[in-house]
């Protein structure tokens, strides 16, 4: 039954001020359009310029459902290429990334292509001659996402010509990428220790509301959390707290906590928890990092990019970072009730190794497949992604600290339990939904 | 369910038969759920460790599925007795097959034994049943008259894959 397709009207009646229709989590149709029109409308991430650092070199990944492949050109500018190759579509690249030397090479007929993705050569070329191969869209080559930028190393793309250009779509949120990438004395991060893959039965939109949900750490990981707090408790008095446990034990902190720590919100679904503190203040120091920022910056700017705790900055429509741990997170949609959820690390150039070392301890403790903190939330996901089947409500109340004038404000920030980024969010998606429609 | 004798005393110097048994038993604690004797296996300085990469050799600069001191085991194990912990409602089950241990070194000089186990492994939860092979090694070593774990290493044939829930032990 076709409901949504080129009908606006019913796309915005899903989203009203304080709750969203379960069609948006559990419809098929709602997916395909989200691919459709959501995501080509949005300057989606699709990777770190470290993946590719030599020409030649190419990272595959998605852009919603869409195969793409990132990759370095010969004269060293990133581009953004549709992988599948101009005559029968095949996939271009044989392995997620590599080195393609000068040119790609598709495996089937072998038609080859610049790394910029124009036509190369076509093996018995004239079998063209004379048939206005031309003027064919195959004679183009490698179809290139058209708007791409590069961000000081992380790598955006809009695959649509409409919308809204890079600036405008991210505004001042762009301040968080900044302070992750400040965090290394010489200004740069580089991915490393390798991504964790884990696969969740669930929207994807679910996991990009959690990580602004503030009210569910200390109920759905009191099982994971909860117990490293009783179990750290035995430990006899004077013993050294693990970082293990400066990690997860932060998710049991009350309410007030989180109340405290503040939201804020920007334009177009972005925004970002922790605007005072957050779980990861209280680390400990890391020896001989204070020296090389005080070095690197100065004694009082050093303060301030280290003094910037924000926990989670969503990034709209499918990314969250952490800057104060340099990690990177991408809800990547499969289908309604299917995401990749990968999870990304990243080094600080020139910084001391402990930092990574957390940085990958924090990864696997709470974003891996093994994950107790995984479990307790994936948990939650699916029995929601079951749950909305139930026709005796069709909504999801999202109306936590409403306000009737939150709409069009930019760049306020708010009790860190609020609703109000994902009320944001799903103002955003409307926009970009239903954006040329 | 049946239940096995508690670990025997072995002599300061293991045999191949002793060191096989050792395996054998700790896959089967895990499946009956004995997860208090299964943690005793360990040493206090032991490692779990389940590599996310292929041929991976270090656990501390490239991250892992697992990479577990035993206070993080023990944490796990309690964990599956909470009344909230509700990824474990209703509970996981799981079921190894093993082949054979093959002991891959021996060395009574420094008490440190290896042995290596090709196996598959079940992990079921209501209507969910994933099937695993992975190899697993074993570091060895006698204290106090008993053989303890002093590193697992668990390496799944397709660790880089994207993978649901994994709850119990491998
Ligand atoms: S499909 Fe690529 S050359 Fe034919
Ligand atoms: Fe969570």
């Amino acid at each position: 039954m076709i409901r949504y397709a080129g009908n606006s009207e019913a796309i915005r009646a899903l989203v009203r001020e304080q709750a969203v229709h379960r069609d948006v989590y559990v419809n098929e149709e709602v997916f395909q359009l989200e691919m459709e029109h959501m995501f080509p409308n949005s300057w989606v991430y699709v990777g770190h310029d470290s993946q590719v650092p030599n020409p030649g070199d190419y990272y595959g990944t998605t852009i919603g459902t869409q195969p793409v492949l990132l990759v370095r050109h010969t004269d060293g500018t990133v581009h953004v290429l549709h992988n599948r190759c101009p005559h029968k579509g095949t996939r271009i690249t044989s392995e997620t990334c590599g080195n393609t030397g000068k040119f790609f090479r598709c495996p089937y007929h072998a038609w080859s292509f610049k790394t910029d993705g124009s036509l190369l050569a076509i093996p018995l070329k004239k079998g063209y001659e004379n048939t206005g191969f031309e003027q064919s869209q195959a004679a183009r080559g490698m179809t290139p996402v058209r708007h791409v930028r590069n961000y000081r190393g992380f790598v955006f793309a809009k695959i649509n010509d409409g919308g809204l250009d890079f600036e405008e779509f991210f505004g001042e949120s762009l301040t968080s990428f900044d302070n992750m990438i400040d965090r290394s004395p010489v200004g740069r991060l580089k991915v490393a220790g390798g991504v964790l893959r884990y696969m969740h039965n669930c929207n994807w939109k679910m996991l990009v509301e959690n990580q602004t949900d503030t009210c569910h750490p200390m109920v759905a990981h009191e099982s994971s959390a909860g117990t490293v707090v009783e179990v750290w408790k035995k430990a006899p008095p004077g013993t050294k707290k693990p970082m293990a446990v400066e990690i997860i034990a932060p998710f049991m902190s009350p309410y007030e906590f989180f109340e405290n720590m503040g939201i804020r919100i920007w334009d177009n679904g972005h925004g970002h928890t922790g605007v005072h503190h957050s779980i990861h203040s209280d680390y400990s120091a890391v020896p001989g990092y204070f020296e090389k920022m005080t070095a690197a910056y100065g004694e009082d700017r050093a303060k301030a990019i280290l003094g910037e705790n924000r926990h989670n900055t969503v990034y709209f429509p499918n990314i969250m970072i952490k800057g104060p741990i340099q990690l990177l997170r991408q809800f990547k949609p499969i289908a309604a009730n299917k995401t990749l959820v990968e999870s990304w690390t990243f080094q600080l150039v020139d910084a001391p190794d402990m930092l990574l070392e957390r940085t990958l301890m924090y990864n696997r403790l709470i974003n891996a497949p093994t994950s107790i903190v995984g479990h307790d939330d994936l948990e939650m996901y699916e029995r929601a992604q079951e749950g909305l089947h139930s026709n005796g409500n069709e909504w999801v109340n999202l109306q936590r600290l409403y306000s009737p004038d939150e709409a069009g404000q930019t760049n306020v920030a708010v009790n860190g339990t609020s609703e109000w980024p994902m009320r944001h969010q799903f103002r955003a998606w409307t926009k970009f939904m239903t954006m040329g429609m | 369910m049946s239940t096995v004798a508690e670990v025997p005393v072995v002599n300061t110097v293991p045999t191949d038969q002793e060191l096989i048994d050792f395996v054998v038993r700790e896959a089967r604690l895990i499946d009956q759920q004995r997860f208090d004797e299964w943690l005793d296996m360990y040493a206090d300085d032991a490692f779990y460790w389940m590599p996310l990469e292929w041929n991976q050799t270090d656990p501390r600069l490239t991250c892992s599925l697992m990479y577990e001191d035993k206070l993080l085991l023990s944490i796990r194990v309690e964990r599956l007795k909470g009344a909230r912990t509700f990824s474990q409602k209703p509970k996981s089950r799981c079921h190894h097959v093993l082949q054979t241990p093959q002991v891959d070194s021996r060395d009574p000089s420094t008490n440190s034994y290896v042995t290596w186990t090709p196996m598959h492994y079940v992990e079921t939860r209501l209507d969910e049943q994933t099937l695993y092979a992975a190899w697993v090694t074993h570091h060895l070593g006698v204290e106090n008259g008993r053989l303890k774990i002093k590193l697992k290493r668990v390496d799944l044939i397709n660790c880089d894959a994207a993978f649901g829930n994994i709850q119990l032990f491998m």
